[in-house]
């Protein structure tokens, strides 16, 4: 993954802006209405977890032929 | 592939369509096909003079499908292979006069009625009306890719556009590859572009001056049976798959690397 000197190689970042870039050109989402998505999301889910913790991840995953919606809420520890 | 009509697009422009359409078109008939290649960038047309047949056209695309000649008045026969044929683009016309009735027409009288074993649709750039209407009468297509950012984005979105049109049998050629820079890690690999885009490969095109020179001359470097490496053995390679055959992948040598030099000891190119 890493070249000489921790040079991360430009080919490794391309992969990655892409794959990216592709979920969302996939889903016809755009990264800004994920962006909302995330924040309603988080609106309702606390509503039913109050201890669900602000550091979450919701991200496009492909499967297969098929994208995945996949949201990762952490519960904080002492509640959960 | 079992396509005959066969659709070469890519999305993102100036990523070497019509030198693929060119160039794998040139090698099916030398391989015995005969072979119809259609320049449908109406308005932008090019395959004529990278194939040097510019002074040769009369008739165009567009003159067949309004009635003002007869679609065999417009095919130009190659000077070198015989059973190689162009159907020009119209320099002049709109895009109007495009329709998918007429296309697919003109691909099934050739393919029916005037015999030939293969059509190569040379697509324009984008993903609007002359795009689609090129891929209206094809049944597999040709993907051409570079390995870069953007083309690949477009080739995805293209990808999906074929899929919408039924079209399964689709196949990439990755082209202009240039092996020093995927050896240091500065170029997506052929196997990266293919993890990503989620199609099957049928070639891999080297970047090659000798394609510029190829068109400066106008005549297609897959004719040149001198040169066994580089971009003219690549597409020969390709039109060889698209027949059928096993070929196997040419390892792709960095210039003056380790196993070009053991190659010129052995009497290699």
């Amino acid at each position: 993954m890493f070249g000489l000197f921790g040079r991360k190689r430009s080919k490794d970042h391309v992969k990655e802006r892409l794959k990216l870039v592709l979920s969302y050109d996939r889903a016809k989402l755009s990264p800004g209405r994920m962006e909302q998505l995330k924040q309603e999301l988080m609106g309702v889910i606390t509503k039913y977890f109050p201890a669900a913790e602000s550091d979450y991840d919701v991200k496009l995953e492909q499967h297969g032929d098929r994208m995945v919606f996949v949201a990762n809420l952490p519960l904080s520890q002492a509640d959960a | 592939m079992n396509a005959r009509a066969i659709v070469v697009t890519s999305g993102k422009g100036g990523v070497g369509k019509t030198t693929t359409t060119a160039n794998v078109g040139a090698a099916l008939a030398r391989q015995g096909e005969k072979v119809c290649v259609i320049d449908t960038d109406v308005g932008l047309r090019n395959l004529d003079v990278v194939m040097g047949l510019e002074g040769r056209v009369v008739f165009d695309l567009i003159d067949v499908f309004e009635g003002r000649c007869r679609l065999r008045q417009a095919l130009v026969r190659d000077k070198r292979v015989d059973t190689l044929h162009l159907l020009p683009a119209s320099q002049t016309s709109d895009k109007s006069a495009l329709s998918e009735s007429r296309m697919h027409e003109t691909v099934r009288l050739l393919t029916e009625e005037e015999g030939f074993d293969r059509v190569i649709i040379d697509s324009p750039a984008g993903i609007e009306s002359g795009f689609q209407t090129a891929a209206s009468a094809a049944d597999g297509a040709l993907v051409v890719v570079n390995p870069e950012v953007s083309s690949v984005r477009d080739a995805d979105r293209i990808i999906g556009l074929l899929e919408a049109r039924d079209i399964t049998d689709v196949r990439l050629v990755v082209n202009r590859l240039r092996p020093e820079m995927v050896k240091r890690g500065d170029m997506l690999e052929v196997d990266d572009v293919l993890e990503i885009l989620g199609v099957k490969l049928i070639g891999i095109v080297p970047e090659d001056e000798r394609i510029l020179v190829s068109t400066n001359v106008g005549s297609p470097a897959a004719l040149d049976e001198a040169s066994r490496n580089g971009a003219g053995g690549a597409f020969r390679d390709i039109a060889k798959r698209i027949r059928g055959e096993d070929v196997p992948y040419a390892q792709l040598q960095v210039q003056g690397g380790f196993f070009t030099g053991l190659r010129r000891l052995f009497g290699g190119s």
